[in-house]
């Protein structure tokens, strides 16, 4: 470990060089000047793969500061492998302080969820991307996928959304659902569930995304209109669980299935491992939960 | 004459970014700037700081006629180079009381890239006690009151205008010797001041 | 009673130490050194380099044994800590004519001004296994022949384009400085200079399996190689303040010009048109491939129809960078269980819907 230690002295504060850190902040103000268009940066080479939120880093090290507090999640925790690994790297990069409750960060880098706790005025959420590009599912070309954000010709995707309805009854995607923002530009949300995508409707926070190896970055600036794609006849819905979180009983956040046995054992816990946490330690008991979290003791 | 640059470049730079990010982020809306630095500058202490930390080799800017002079310190401590054309710079410094303002000069984007554009940085006395318009848009919940003092007579028109070519246009960034305000092109006047 | 489960620090902590542990093997036998990598896997060390878009070999031995050998691994290591280097500069242009020739090919011409020289080459070696070299043993000493300091080596295509045979090499323009990826994202249509930077850090496998796509009939283009180069070349950097042109040293270099056929428009004759390709270090595969593929991608220059992947501007530079795609095929291993679930909730919502649709069809089936 030391090892790993001594090799990030000599960077500059979180990583990047400065002239970096110029480019992305410029790209940055461009995406918040333009919501939901997708601004190209040059993006670097990060010591960390691309596709394992290069985009995140990058855009969380250029708005980084002494006096944020950052958290990060993948998957809704904040003790998933690479979400461990990414708050380690900023400890070590710019030595801010970290935490794991919502309601303290100031930054929030995430993969694949928004937080349950509203987010506020002073907070920035930064998404890591795979795909950017809300179209790239039906046209692979960007030279085509430009013209078409160019001329607001989002027909192809309604098109395709209701192809779905016609041969299944309903839109048949569950994450990444595409959004249309501040009435103009149609944009991926990343691969968060659609169960969260009402939370990025006239949030109070800033959201920032980023796309590392795909060298895009957007944003959706705070009250701002975000609207889920769907059809008179077929109104969006979020995805909703038939039984409340097993830990703490919560009935309106997102839940993992944890498979629990061999014979068809399962549990349904919350995604976002802070939100269960702090309603455990608020007395909430979910059906096989104790009311003081952690727990330490593995039953039988 | 030569001006000293940030004491602490990373930090203060990241001060001033930070600001013009949530001046965008919320138009209208009067901020205190990340960071000051050279008093002297016919820039004055919060657009030089923008300046020194936005800029560089990889773009151009254009300086308004009451600015000119800031051109060789601007050039000395970013590498940036000055250009003639405004449709060819990425930032522009105006002094709102002293220079013409005409937004559609400016390098408003493309269709396939419309943040090709001029952030344009305006230089003002004051951010409040002007005649008041109303401002709705991302960024802002409901609405907000814009009262900058000495704004030109067509100010409206032209922003009316730059809104029209959205989403190309310019963006823009005011700033006293204190503090920034940002007014990105997604902002709509609602109501004219009378 | 249910425990979550934690991924840890103390799991990736305790995994990279046994990492580092597996890195070193038997400690019975000998450390290996960056000097024996530079040395004597001196070609993996050239890979990596050229993917790496670095040039230092110091830097790839390390990066080479730190990765275990693997080499992608290797490049991706280079590449993270070339990103973090400040710039001072652009040299001046490489003069591949001035090279230092260690080795000199080509299939057009029978003889030429310079010969054929062959180097340290695989070619014509039968590919035996050397069971001697399991053993360890200094090998004979290489046959000398006196230099011949007088000795030019003009470019096979310079000799071809004395006859106008040959389209010309477009001029440099000083006002229009040459792109750089690195900084810029690429947008389509990229121009030449942006298209063989991406080749040029482009991975070897996938620059290979397409320049053989091209001779097998996807964008065939007739190519012939004029010329293989290897050698040494100087590298010049001009102080403007000093009004001097210094030397930083000198790189090895693979060039590679391939001459392909042009069968001519209504406005200009027929004549013989070039592919470019050039790598660091002795890299003869991946600049052959390079070539074969830069010519490809000039389809719409030269007027031919686009309809293979080779031509295929987009797709060729989209996916041609190993750390991209390395990266992104591994991210499936990152947990997506969110994801997963709402999958899973569509799929069985989408089947109890199946079985009540075909029990209100078939109401005789369901009872």
């Amino acid at each position: 470990m030391s090892r790993t230690a001594e090799n990030y002295r000599g960077y500059n504060f979180a990583y990047l060089d400065e002239q970096t850190k110029r480019m992305i902040r410029r790209a940055i103000l461009k995406a918040i000047a333009i919501p939901g268009y997708q601004v190209p940066f040059a993006s670097r080479e990060m010591p960390m793969p691309y596709g394992w939120g290069t985009g995140g880093v990058q855009v969380t090290a250029a708005i980084l500061g002494p006096s944020d507090v950052l958290k990060v999640i993948d998957q809704g925790a904040d003790d998933t492998t690479n979400a461990v690994s990414i708050r380690q790297f900023f400890e070590k990069t710019a030595g801010v302080e970290t935490t794991t409750e919502t309601e303290k960060a100031t930054v929030i880098q995430t993969r694949h969820r928004i937080p349950e706790a509203k987010l506020q005025g002073h907070q920035v959420l930064v998404y890591q991307v795979p795909i950017p590009e809300p179209l790239r599912f039906l046209e692979p070309r960007e030279t085509e996928t430009r013209t078409l954000h160019a001329l607001a010709e989002y027909g192809l995707m309604h098109v395709r959304l209701y192809e779905d309805i016609a041969q299944h009854g309903h839109i048949a995607k569950t994450y990444d659902y595409p959004v249309l923002v501040a009435h103009r530009y149609v944009m991926a949300p990343s691969p968060i569930p659609k169960f969260d995508n009402p939370k990025m409707h006239e949030s109070a926070a800033l959201q920032l995304f980023g796309a590392g190896r795909e060298k895009r970055i957007y944003a959706i600036p705070p009250h701002t209109k975000v609207v889920s794609l769907d059809f008179e006849d077929h109104p969006f819905e979020a995805t909703k669980f038939e039984q409340p979180c097993a830990l703490c009983g919560a009935t309106d956040s997102y839940l993992d299935e944890v498979i629990t046995d061999d014979k068809g054992g399962r549990m349904f816990v919350c995604s976002d491992t802070h939100h269960c946490e702090s309603r455990r330690a608020e007395g909430h008991v979910g059906r096989l939960g104790t009311p003081a979290a952690p727990v330490t003791e593995a039953a039988e | 004459m030569s001006l000293a640059g940030f004491d602490n470049p990373v930090l203060d730079q990241q001060a001033t970014f930070r600001a013009v990010m949530q001046a965008l982020a919320e138009p209208g809306r009067i901020l205190p700037a990340g960071a000051r630095v050279g008093d002297a500058s016919p820039l004055g202490p919060v657009a030089r700081a923008i300046a020194l930390s936005l800029l560089d080799f990889e773009v151009q800017f254009h300086l308004a006629p009451s600015l000119a002079e800031a051109e060789g310190d601007i050039t000395f401590h970013t590498g940036s180079r000055r250009t003639d054309r405004r449709d060819d710079a990425e930032f522009a410094f105006v002094t709102l009381a002293r220079d013409a303002l005409d937004l559609a000069a400016y390098a408003q984007g493309t269709p396939d890239y419309p943040d090709r554009s001029t952030t344009v940085i305006i230089k003002v006395e004051s951010l409040a006690g002007g005649p008041a318009m109303t401002i709705r848009g991302p960024g802002i919940a409901g609405t907000r009151r814009l009262e900058i003092p000495g704004l030109p007579a067509d100010f409206a028109a032209q922003w009316a205008a730059n809104a029209g070519r959205a989403p190309l246009g310019v963006d823009l960034i005011f700033v006293t010797n204190e503090a920034v305000l940002g007014l990105p092109r997604s902002t709509r006047i609602i109501e004219e001041a009378r | 009673m249910y425990v979550a489960v934690k991924g840890g620090e103390r799991a990736i902590a305790n995994a990279h130490r046994l990492l580092e542990h597996e890195r070193r093997g038997d400690r019975n036998v000998p450390e290996i050194g960056t000097e024996q990598i530079d040395q004597q896997l001196s070609l993996a060390v050239d890979r990596v380099m050229s993917e790496g878009s670095l040039y230092d070999r110091g830097l790839a031995a390390l990066a080479i044994k730190q990765a275990r050998g693997d080499l992608i691994e290797a490049i991706f290591l280079i590449r993270a800590y070339r990103t973090t280097l400040p710039r001072f500069g652009f040299s001046q242009p490489l003069d591949t004519g001035r090279m230092a020739i260690r080795r000199r090919i080509s299939s057009t011409y029978k003889d030429l001004p310079g010969g054929q020289v062959l180097g340290p080459t695989f070619d014509y070696t039968h590919r035996l296994l050397d069971f001697a070299l399991a053993a360890e043993g200094d090998p004979a000493a290489p046959v000398t022949a006196p230099v011949d300091t007088e000795a030019h080596f003009p470019r096979v295509t310079d000799l071809i384009a004395q006859d106008d045979l040959i389209e010309r090499n477009p001029p440099a323009d000083p006002a229009k400085p040459v792109g750089d990826l690195t900084r810029e994202p690429l947008a389509f249509p990229a121009d030449r200079d942006l298209r063989l930077q991406n080749l040029a850090r482009g991975d070897e496998g996938f620059l290979l399996a397409l320049g053989y796509s091209t001779q097998r009939g996807y964008g065939r283009n007739h190519p012939f190689v004029g010329e293989i180069r290897m050698g040494e070349v100087e590298v010049e950097f001009e102080i403007p303040e000093l009004g001097l042109t210094v030397s930083l040293g000198e790189v090895t270099l693979t060039e590679c010009q391939m001459v392909n056929q042009f069968k001519g428009s209504l406005t200009e004759p027929a004549k013989f048109t070039r592919g470019y390709g050039l790598s660091f270090g002795h890299c003869e595969r991946r600049a052959m491939s390079m070539s074969l593929v830069d010519r490809a991608l000039r389809a719409d220059e030269l007027g031919e129809e686009r309809k293979s992947p080779a031509q295929d501007e987009e797709f060729v530079l989209s996916h041609s960078d190993n750390i991209q795609a390395t990266g992104f095929v591994e991210h499936l291993k990152l947990p997506h269980y969110v994801d997963f679930q709402a999958e899973l909730a569509l799929l069985r919502q989408m089947r109890r819907e199946f079985t009540a649709r075909n029990s209100d069809h078939h109401p005789e089936a369901a009872e």
